[in-house]
C-alpha cells in the first residue's frame, strides 16, 4: 500500500475509534470520510489483494450482506460493513478497520454500485431487487437498472448472482444481444428469492411492452426477456442448490424473506468455492443486523424491531411479524424521504385483527391511510405510551428509517 | 350518474402509478360507499380498451416514458374523449394532469396531449419538490389545497381553463397558480394520493359525478389533523 494510503487508513481507523468512544456514532462513516479526504483512491488501495463480493438492491442488502459474510467466513476472515453504512465512506471505514483480510463482503447503496465496482474490482456482485424507494430524491427504477447494466457491461469478468424473479434485475444482469464476438456475456448465477412487489415491473425495460405473470413465471409480451431458470431456489424452509441438493436452513431471523436472503448468501459464497453444507450452520448464528430483528424485553413486553423503508419492504415486514400487537412508526425526515404518499402503495390489510398502535412525526399520514384501509388503530405519542398500551408479551415494531433509529436509541442502541 | 351504480375507472395503473396514486381511487370509493352509493371500481391497464360509460376517471403520475406511452394509448383509444363528451368527471394528477393538456415534454421531446384542457407544459429549470399549498378557486367551495409536489414541469394555462388554486407555498404550475379545472375536469400537481389530504376535493368530484348538491358529512378527524399539521409545517418552514 502506498504511504499516503497507509496514513489515510490509519487516520480513518483512529477517527472511527474516537467517534465510537465519544458516543457520537458507531464510527462507520466518519473514518472513511476522513481517509478519503487524504487519499481519494483509498478504497481501491484497501481493496487490493482481497477477494471481494458486493451486495446491492433496494431491499434486504444489509441482512444478505451479514448472512453472506457469515457464509464466506468458512474460508477465512471477512471484512464487512455490517452497520449498513453502504456508501464508499462506509466501505473505506470497514476495510480500514478490518486490517488485512483475504475476503470482503460489502453492502452497496444501489446508486453507488458502478462507482464501487470501479474502486474495488469485485469477484462477484449480488443483485437482489429494484423497487420504488424515496422517489423525491432517488433515481427512478428503470434508470437505476440502466445504470447497473452499463456498469456490468464494462466489467464482463465479474461474476453475477442475480434474482430471477425481478424483471428489472434480470434485464440489468443481461447485456444487450450483440453480434460483436469481442463482447463476452457475463457469468450469471440466478437465484429465486421471490418478488412480493410487482408494481415497478409491469413494463418491460427493454421494449416497453407489458410483462405478464403466471405463478412464479414472468415474460415480456413484446421481446425475449423472460424469467431465467434459477439455479438456487427456496423450498420448504430450506434452500436447493444447483445440484438439486436440499439444505434445511434454520435461521434466527424471521420470515420467508430471510430464507430467500439466505439462498442469495449461499449462492454468493459458492462463487468463492464455499459449499452450502459448510456454510448453512453459520447462518444460524446471525441473530440481528444493525438492530433489525433485535429483541429487547421492556416491562414484560418482548419488543422486536423490524425496519421497513418502502412499499416492498413493508410487505416483507408483514410476512416476518408475528400476529401480535404491532406499533407502526413513520417519520419523513431527510434520510426517510420527505414524501409519505407511498403509504398508499402499501396494503395494511394483513394487520386487521391485530392491536395496532401508531406513532412518529407523520403518524397522521398513517392514520388517514389506515382509516381508508379499514384497519383500527390507536395513536400514541411516545414509545413508553405504546409499551403501556399493550399487554405483556410480544410487541412487534415496524418503523421506517429514522423512526427505527429513534426507537433503537430508546432501547439503548441494540445491535 | 349514468346508471344506478357509481363507476370509477383508474386509467393505466401499470403505467401511471408512481407514488400512492391508488389512494385517490380508494378514498373516492370509500367516501361514496359511506354515503350509501353502490359503486364499482375498475382498474384498466394500458393494453385494455377504456370503458366509456364510467362516472369518474382517475389518471395518476408517472415517469417520462410511461407518461408519453399513456398519452399515445389514450389518444389511440379515444374512450376518454367520448366519456368526457358524455359528461364524465376526470381527475388528473401530475403526469396525468399534464397529459390532459395540448402538449407536454417527456424525455426531451414534445408530445401531443389529449387536448381536453386548454394548457400546455414544458420543462422548468429546476425540479419542484416539496410541500405544495394554495387557496382553491372560491367558486369550487373547497378549503385550501395541501399536498406534496415532485415534478420538473411548468404549465401555462390557456383562457378556457381556470387555475385550481393560487399558490401559497411551492411551485404548482409556475409559482403563482396551481392546477386547472374546466367543467368536470380537474388536474393538480399535488401528486400521489392528493385526495387523502383534501377530502373536500374528493367530495367535489363525487358531487360532480352524482349531481348531488350536498353530501352528508363524514368523520374526517384524522384528515383534519393531518391538514392542520401540514399547514403548521409549511408556515414554520416559511418563517425566516
Amino acid at each position: 500500500m502506498p504511504l499516503r494510503a497507509k496514513v489515510a487508513s490509519s487516520v480513518s481507523r483512529t477517527a472511527a475509534a474516537l467517534s465510537r468512544a465519544a458516543g457520537r456514532g458507531d464510527g462507520s462513516v466518519i473514518g472513511g470520510w476522513l481517509g478519503l479526504k487524504i487519499d481519494p483512491d483509498l478504497l481501491a488501495h484497501l481493496s487490493a489483494g482481497r477477494a471481494i463480493a458486493l451486495v446491492s438492491g433496494t431491499n434486504g442488502k444489509t441482512t444478505t450482506t451479514r448472512l453472506a459474510a457469515a457464509a464466506v467466513g468458512v474460508l477465512g476472515r471477512v471484512a464487512t460493513n455490517s452497520f449498513g453504512a453502504n456508501m464508499p465512506t462506509g466501505h473505506t471505514s470497514a476495510l480500514a478497520k478490518a486490517g488485512s483480510t483475504p475476503y470482503a463482503v460489502l453492502e452497496v447503496d444501489e446508486h453507488y454500485l458502478a462507482q464501487v465496482i470501479e474502486a474495488t474490482e469485485p469477484h462477484v456482485v449480488a443483485l437482489l431487487n429494484l423497487s420504488r424507494d424515496q422517489l423525491d430524491r432517488a433515481k427512478e427504477v428503470a434508470m437505476m437498472a440502466q445504470l447497473w447494466r452499463a456498469a456490468l457491461i464494462r466489467h464482463p469478468d465479474i461474476r453475477i448472482v442475480a434474482n430471477a424473479d425481478d424483471p428489472m434485475v434480470v434485464w440489468a444482469a443481461t447485456p444487450p444481444a450483440s453480434h460483436d464476438q469481442r463482447i463476452v456475456p457475463p457469468h450469471v448465477t440466478w437465484f429465486s428469492a421471490g418478488q412480493r412487489w410487482h408494481d415497478d415491473s409491469w413494463v418491460c425495460p427493454e421494449c416497453g411492452s407489458t410483462i405478464q405473470r403466471s405463478g412464479e413465471q414472468w415474460w415480456c409480451t413484446g421481446c425475449p426477456l423472460r424469467r431465467p431458470d434459477p439455479q438456487w431456489t427456496v423450498d420448504d424452509e430450506g434452500v436447493v442448490d444447483p445440484t438439486g441438493a436440499w439444505y434445511k436452513v434454520k435461521l434466527q431471523l424471521p420470515g420467508k424473506v430471510n430464507v430467500g436472503n439466505a439462498a442469495t448468501a449461499l449462492a454468493l459464497a459458492a462463487e468463492f468455492g464455499v459449499r452450502p453444507f459448510d456454510a448453512v450452520p453459520r447462518l444460524a448464528d446471525v441473530t440481528s443486523v444493525a438492530g433489525r430483528y433485535a429483541q429487547v424485553v421492556r416491562d414484560g413486553r418482548t419488543v422486536r424491531l423490524l425496519l421497513a423503508k418502502n412499499p416492498a419492504s413493508w410487505l416483507e415486514a408483514f410476512d416476518m411479524a408475528d400476529e401480535a400487537p404491532t406499533l407502526l412508526s413513520i417519520n419523513a425526515r431527510d434520510p426517510d424521504g420527505l414524501d409519505t404518499s407511498w403509504l398508499f402503495d402499501v396494503d395494511f390489510a394483513p394487520l386487521r385483527g391485530r392491536q395496532v398502535l401508531i406513532t412518529g412525526d407523520r403518524a397522521y399520514d398513517l392514520a388517514v391511510r389506515l382509516d381508508v384501509n379499514d384497519v383500527p388503530f390507536q395513536h400514541v405519542r411516545t414509545f413508553d405510551e405504546a409499551i403501556q398500551a399493550v399487554p405483556p408479551g410480544r410487541l412487534e415494531v415496524i418503523a421506517n428509517y429514522t423512526a427505527f433509529q429513534d426507537i433503537r436509541a430508546e432501547l439503548d442502541r441494540v445491535n | 350518474m349514468s346508471t344506478e351504480t357509481l363507476r370509477i375507472v383508474w386509467i393505466y395503473p401499470d403505467l401511471l402509478s408512481t407514488y400512492g396514486d391508488r389512494g385517490n381511487m380508494l378514498i373516492l370509493a370509500r367516501r361514496a360507499r359511506q354515503r350509501g352509493f353502490p359503486i364499482e371500481v375498475l382498474e384498466v391497464r394500458s393494453d385494455q380498451a377504456l370503458p366509456t360509460t364510467a362516472d369518474i376517471y382517475l389518471i395518476g403520475g408517472g415517469e417520462d416514458g410511461p407518461q408519453a406511452l399513456g398519452a399515445q394509448r389514450l389518444l389511440a383509444d379515444g374512450g376518454l374523449h367520448r366519456a368526457v363528451a358524455q359528461g364524465s368527471v376526470v381527475f388528473g394528477v401530475c403526469a396525468g394532469y399534464q397529459l390532459l393538456g395540448t402538449s407536454f415534454f417527456a424525455k426531451g421531446t414534445q408530445y401531443r396531449g389529449l387536448e381536453l384542457l386548454d394548457l400546455s407544459s414544458d420543462r422548468g429549470e429546476t425540479r419542484a419538490v416539496g410541500e405544495l399549498a394554495g387557496d382553491i378557486d372560491a367558486r369550487l367551495g373547497v378549503p385550501p389545497l395541501t399536498g406534496f409536489e415532485n415534478h420538473g414541469g411548468r404549465t401555462r394555462l390557456g383562457p378556457e381553463v381556470s387555475p385550481l388554486a393560487r399558490v401559497t407555498a411551492g411551485i404548482g404550475n409556475d409559482g403563482a397558480t396551481e392546477g386547472a379545472w374546466r367543467g368536470k375536469l380537474l388536474g393538480t400537481y399535488s401528486h400521489g394520493p392528493a385526495l387523502a389530504r383534501n377530502p373536500a376535493l374528493a367530495d367535489l368530484l363525487l358531487r360532480w359525478a352524482t349531481g348531488a348538491q350536498q353530501l352528508p358529512p363524514l368523520d374526517d378527524t384524522w384528515a383534519d389533523r393531518l391538514r392542520a399539521e401540514r399547514r403548521a409545517a409549511v408556515a414554520a418552514a416559511a418563517r425566516p
